[in-house]
């Protein structure tokens, strides 16, 4: 009998005891791997940026060696200085943000205004006005890429802000998400404001704009970085070193130190660092607008 | 009363003036900017025209050049060769990625800072910096692979491994953007169904293929859509890193159309080329999109 009890206390107990904590040790197995899967995948994504910069700093002697040295010895920022020489490189940092500001502030205010006439003003052809401006979301840049280069040497706009910006100023996307965000603003709000003989400008200005913060952030992140990062159009329409932008004037410096990584790095260090900076203060938004949008730069 | 803002008495024309207050600026930039080029591009691909001699109609000409044209079809298998390197990559360690992501962890927001780095930056930077890496003598990519034994390709200058190269620092560049996606919609899966299917003893592989992977399955429709439109532009890290070369082993459909427009002034031709990478990425969509209707759940 007290064998059989023994048994049976036996039976329920220990077994169960031995299931919680192999479960529970294999959960903490579980975890230490998956913590060291996404640091390995983290060190995979930031490492590199590190080499980058690590290789900025470097004297030429430690940059072509065949085993590689992770910091320098004497880490030195004459590779930027040897940039700064060779290159006006506040003139196109300034050129790049620019260039980036006025496509930014142009795509928010052109494209809240017509959102909202899309959204909120009902006029004939509205419908088949804003299935075109979709249509448009469907052909790739490359195809207007000529056409607009022959219409830039026109009219004298080669190697010109406006060439630059003009471009890239007007898109359906921004309309498109903004429409979106401004067809859900109540409808009775904006009667009342009538009522009280507010016109279309004000409802705009005080009433939609302000509660559509989330969608003028992503439009804002999303605007600002594509400009930034551009490469095709700045490449084709500009010439020279004073009206370049930053991955323009990257290419170009790759073009004349082939082969000294130690400059390269540096211009390409000088390329992300500022979009960098800016990611990491306002992350939220840049990882809500690209996952929203689901647009790369 | 209240006769020009009430919108019940509201006079149409005052109505039309606000229509083109509010739309005028864009339309006439989109007009401008986007919808003459366009239809601009369409006429020239029928014709052709350097800017120095008179434009000259040739009909489908420039289309049927393309179609016997070498540099075209190795520009187009070069891209295929590309997407099919480049979509299973990024997708599956997307994925993977995103699941990892997908659970109570500390420090998610580190990782997460961490893996989008690669995609808020430069295309001309990180492919310079892939060139870098993948250098055959100084690079860090073949001295790690010496460290193991491995005595490593000449990556970049070499015909067999430019484009595989181009494809690692692309999937380099976009894992973080594709995880990011398929974390939101994984998050998004109502926990019901897992609770539901671990009381049929669901678990592990046969959950993520029974459960996630089919709930999954619109965001995992977006990504591939997302991915293969941008896939076929391809171009800014090809330009950078190979210039197509070596002996034009990874010249893409864009580097060629850039190549005919602004090397060769053949301002028709690259037209022509244009449309039919436009062509391609509509009927791709499609494709997609019929597909989507036989394959993807919805919850």
């Amino acid at each position: 009998m007290q064998a059989e009890n023994h048994g049976r206390r036996m039976a329920f107990t220990t077994p169960r005891n031995q299931a919680s904590s192999l479960a529970s040790s294999l959960k903490i197995g579980r975890t230490v791997l998956v913590y060291l899967a996404l640091i390995a995948a983290a060190l995979f994504a930031v490492f590199p940026f590190l080499w980058m910069l690590s290789t900025s700093l470097k004297a030429a002697g430690e940059v072509t060696t065949t085993s590689p040295v992770l910091l320098p010895a004497n880490p030195t920022l004459a590779n930027y200085a040897t940039i700064a020489d060779a290159f006006p490189v506040w003139r196109i940092l300034f050129n790049s943000l620019l260039v980036a500001v006025a496509i930014t502030l142009a795509q928010l205010l052109f494209s809240a205004m017509a959102a909202f006439a899309f959204a909120r003003i009902p006029f004939r052809g509205s419908g088949l006005l804003f299935v075109i401006y979709l249509a448009t979301l469907m052909i790739p840049s490359q195809v207007t890429i000529t056409p607009l280069f022959i219409l830039m040497t026109g009219l004298g706009w080669v190697n010109t802000y406006q060439g630059l910006i003009l471009p890239g100023a007007f898109s359906a996307f921004g309309v498109f998400l903004l429409r979106q965000s401004f067809l859900s603003f109540p409808k009775e709000y904006e009667e009342a404001a009538n009522l009280d003989g507010a016109t279309y400008w004000t409802v705009f200005l005080r009433l939609v704009l302000p509660v559509s913060g989330p969608a003028l952030a992503t439009l804002t992140v999303l605007s600002f970085m594509s400009a930034w990062n551009s490469f095709l159009w700045p490449l084709f329409v500009t010439r020279d070193a004073d009206i370049m932008t930053l991955p323009v004037a990257l290419a170009t410096l790759q073009g004349r130190w082939t082969t000294q990584w130690n400059l390269v790095m540096a211009g390409a260090v000088l390329a992300v660092l500022p979009i960098i900076t800016l990611y990491l203060s306002a992350q939220r938004y840049f990882v809500q607008g690209l996952t929203s949008g689901g647009l790369k730069g | 009363m209240a006769v020009v803002s009430n919108k019940v008495g509201e006079k149409n024309w005052v109505r039309r003036l606000w229509v083109a207050f509010f739309l005028g600026p864009h339309l006439i930039g989109m007009l401008a900017f986007l919808v003459i080029p366009i239809l601009a591009s369409l006429v020239l691909s029928f014709a052709e025209w350097d800017l120095l001699t008179p434009a000259r109609w040739l009909g489908l000409d420039n289309y049927t050049a393309l179609l016997s044209d070498p540099n075209f079809w190795d520009a187009l298998k070069h891209t295929f060769y590309f997407i099919a390197g480049y979509l299973p990559l990024v997708l599956v360690l997307g994925l993977g990625l995103a699941l990892l992501m997908n659970q109570k962890l500390r420090g998610r927001l580190i990782f997460r800072v961490a893996f989008f780095l690669p995609v808020v930056s430069a295309w001309v930077a990180v492919a310079l910096l892939w060139k870098w890496l993948l250098n055959p003598r100084y690079g860090l990519v073949n001295w790690l692979l010496s460290l193991v034994g491995i005595e490593g390709p000449g990556w970049i200058f070499d015909p067999n491994w430019a484009m595989p190269s181009i494809i690692l620092a692309s999937v380099w560049k976009d894992l973080g953007f594709v995880m990011m996606i398929l974390l939101a919609g994984l998050q998004a899966i109502s926990p019901e169904y897992y609770e539901a299917a671990s009381l049929d003893g669901a678990a592990g592989w046969r959950m993520l293929r029974n459960i996630t992977i089919p709930l999954l399955s619109p965001t995992i429709f977006f990504v591939v859509v997302i991915s293969l439109v941008n896939s076929f532009q391809v171009f800014d890290q090809v330009y950078v890193m190979t210039a197509g070369g070596p002996a034009g082993s990874s010249q893409v459909l864009v580097g060629e159309i850039v190549n005919n427009a602004f090397r060769y002034s053949r301002f028709g031709y690259a037209s022509a080329m244009s449309w039919v990478l436009f062509a391609l990425i509509f009927i791709v969509t499609l494709v997609q999109l019929w597909l989507q209707r036989r394959t993807v759940h919805y919850q």
